[in-house]
């Protein structure tokens, strides 16, 4: 039975959480004020810039002029979500096959899959590089979309089979038994019980292929630069840009902090790969 | 319950996954392997010979490597430090019953979701720069002399970022594990005149046991290869001080051109991985039998 807490307790509790939380929370929090500034205010003193006045709206219109920012934006979503998609159409009778009629070999299948995750990318940086530059794909969304479906397959199918293995098998053996055939036991049975532990899979890759920063800055230039290769052109320091730096920023990660805050219960399943529930 | 018919279809629906990771894995593998035996600089095209051990030999022997060991082991290691204990702090904290613990979780998470290369520019210019930043501010604020955090102290700035970063993923961990602890249990420890400390220390710490090896595992895989970070900061230097493996392979393959080197350093790189892979396979391996 839990026990009574008082309301002091829960207050000094609420204090010190929330200080942390603060504390976490304050450089996303400065960037959005900061993206509302201009740029000759946005350098003073944090109290300063506060109650400086005049809110703006032209830092995010002069980051689309310095360099079509949506192209870049653009970039990042179809990336993201390209690789999530083709990644669920391969993963998908992955991870039913193994879920639901698993033989002798699936442990050591599901290990092996994991055991590419572990591969450092720098260790095959050189020949993704050549192979890239060979094929033409440097610079491309399509080559990018496919390599960051590869790194995150393994994570995808990982997923699906703990959430799939979550269905009880005698669910699909009753449904059989009363004459569905397996099109209507897939639409039917299937893909209902599916659907929660397939919307959270996405979820988690769209986040990862997003902040994905090791081949997206390596395989990308002018082009096909996805938002976290395109930031790093901030990294040249140029007069004054940190209203600027800060609006490209708020707008690069805003998506994904929505997503991320509705799927953190999943993140935890699909990061350890189900080792802690 | 599996019929032959079930079981030949199985095998195909997984076949797909198999190609493709499989080719994933074994073909810059190969590639890598072959490339780290040959003298080959894409800037002097032409012949690529034999070049036997030679490779690593240089790339070991290398003093840049060495600080690039070393940077590696104190980035990894003092993040990890900061993230397990702090993210523990933090996990037991939030478990508390308070007000408004759903706004306070989120927070505390946030920042986790940004990505890399945002979240090292915003701390370099708005928290860093000696002027303008607001540790600068402080710093000078307080009376001491201006501090160029990235020149001054490059390994540490980049460690903090780093740890900002993970430290919300160690504390969504372990408060998920500290979730499924049994109150009760608790509870009766305190009836037998248990302390604090040795609830914690008897009771807490043997049930996060496996979740904290879990958090050290995975972080360690990730923060092998930090890349992005340092490439907006400090681009390795200055001069090696914030060079990693990572960093540096990245730094003798694309901008000297050595492929024969930086494929030798991606060797080594991929063996020193192994290392803490095994580790972490045998973990999740074993909780897949339970």
């Amino acid at each position: 039975m839990a026990r009574a807490v008082s309301n002091r307790t829960k207050t000094l509790n609420t204090i010190v959480a929330g200080t942390l939380g603060f504390l976490l929370f304050f450089p996303i929090l400065w960037i959005v004020v900061l993206s509302f500034k201009t740029e000759e205010n946005a350098i003073r003193a944090p109290l300063e810039v506060l109650f400086s006045s005049g809110w703006t709206m032209d830092s995010f219109s002069a980051v689309q002029a310095r360099s079509d920012y949506f192209k870049h934006f653009s970039n990042s979503v179809i990336i993201a979500v390209g690789s999530t998609v083709l990644g669920l159409i391969i993963a998908i009778p992955a991870a039913w096959s193994m879920a639901f009629v698993p033989s002798k070999h699936t442990k050591n299948v599901l290990m092996w899959m994991l055991s590419t995750k572990m591969l450092p990318p720098v260790g095959v940086l050189v020949p993704i590089y050549l192979l890239f530059r060979d094929f033409n794909l440097l610079d491309t969304r399509i080559g990018l979309t496919v390599v960051l479906m590869l790194i995150n397959l393994p994570i995808i199918i990982w997923m699906l089979y703990t959430y799939f293995k979550e269905i009880p098998g005698e669910i699909l053996e009753a449904s059989r038994m009363d004459g569905a055939t397996l099109r209507e036991e897939i639409i039917y049975v299937l893909t209902p019980m599916a659907i929660p532990g397939m919307a959270s899979t996405v979820l988690l890759n769209i986040i990862l292929a997003w902040n994905e920063a090791f081949w997206t800055i390596n395989l990308t230039a002018a082009n096909a630069a996805p938002l976290t290769a395109f930031i790093t052109s901030y990294s040249s320091p140029e007069g004054l840009f940190y209203a600027k730096l800060s609006a490209a920023s708020v707008m690069a990660i805003a998506p994904i902090l929505i997503m991320g805050w509705f799927s953190q219960k999943q993140l935890v399943r699909g990061l350890t790969f189900g080792a802690v529930k | 319950m599996a019929t032959k018919a079930s079981r030949s279809a199985a095998r195909l629906m997984i076949s797909p996954a198999v190609l493709l990771l499989l080719g994933w894995m074994l073909v810059p593998l190969c590639m890598t392997v072959y490339f780290s035996f040959l003298y080959y600089n894409l800037l002097q095209p032409g012949s690529t010979p034999f070049a036997g051990w030679d490779n690593y030999y240089w790339f070991l022997t290398d003093p840049s490597f060495t600080d690039a060991i070393y940077n590696t082991l104190v980035l990894v290691g003092g993040v990890l430090c900061i993230t397990v204990i702090g993210g523990l702090c933090a996990a037991i904290l939030l478990d508390k019953p308070m007000f408004g613990q759903g706004l306070i979780r989120i927070m505390v998470i946030a920042p986790f979701f940004v990505m890399p290369t945002v979240s090292a520019l915003v701390w370099k210019n708005m928290f860093m720069n000696p002027v303008n930043g607001i540790f600068g501010r402080l710093v000078t604020g307080l009376g001491f002399p201006p501090i160029d955090f990235f020149g001054q102290y490059p390994l540490a700035s980049i460690t903090f970022i780093v740890s900002w970063m993970w430290l919300p993923f160690a504390t969504l961990i372990l408060l998920t594990a500290l979730q499924s602890l049994d109150q009760e249990q608790l509870e009766a420890a305190e009836m037998d005149g248990a302390n604090w400390w040795n609830r914690f220390i008897f009771i807490m710490l043997p049930h996060l046991a496996r979740a904290i090896t879990v958090v050290i595992l995975i972080q360690t895989i990730f923060l092998l290869s930090i890349f992005a970070e340092i490439l907006v900061t400090t681009n390795g230097g200055p001069g090696t001080a914030t060079t990693n493996l990572t960093y540096l392979i990245y730094v003798s393959s694309l901008l000297q051109f050595d492929v024969g080197m930086g494929s030798a350093g991606g060797v080594i790189a991929i063996i020193l991985a192994n290392i803490v892979a095994i580790f972490l396979m045998r973990m999740i391996g074993k909780n897949l039998d339970a």
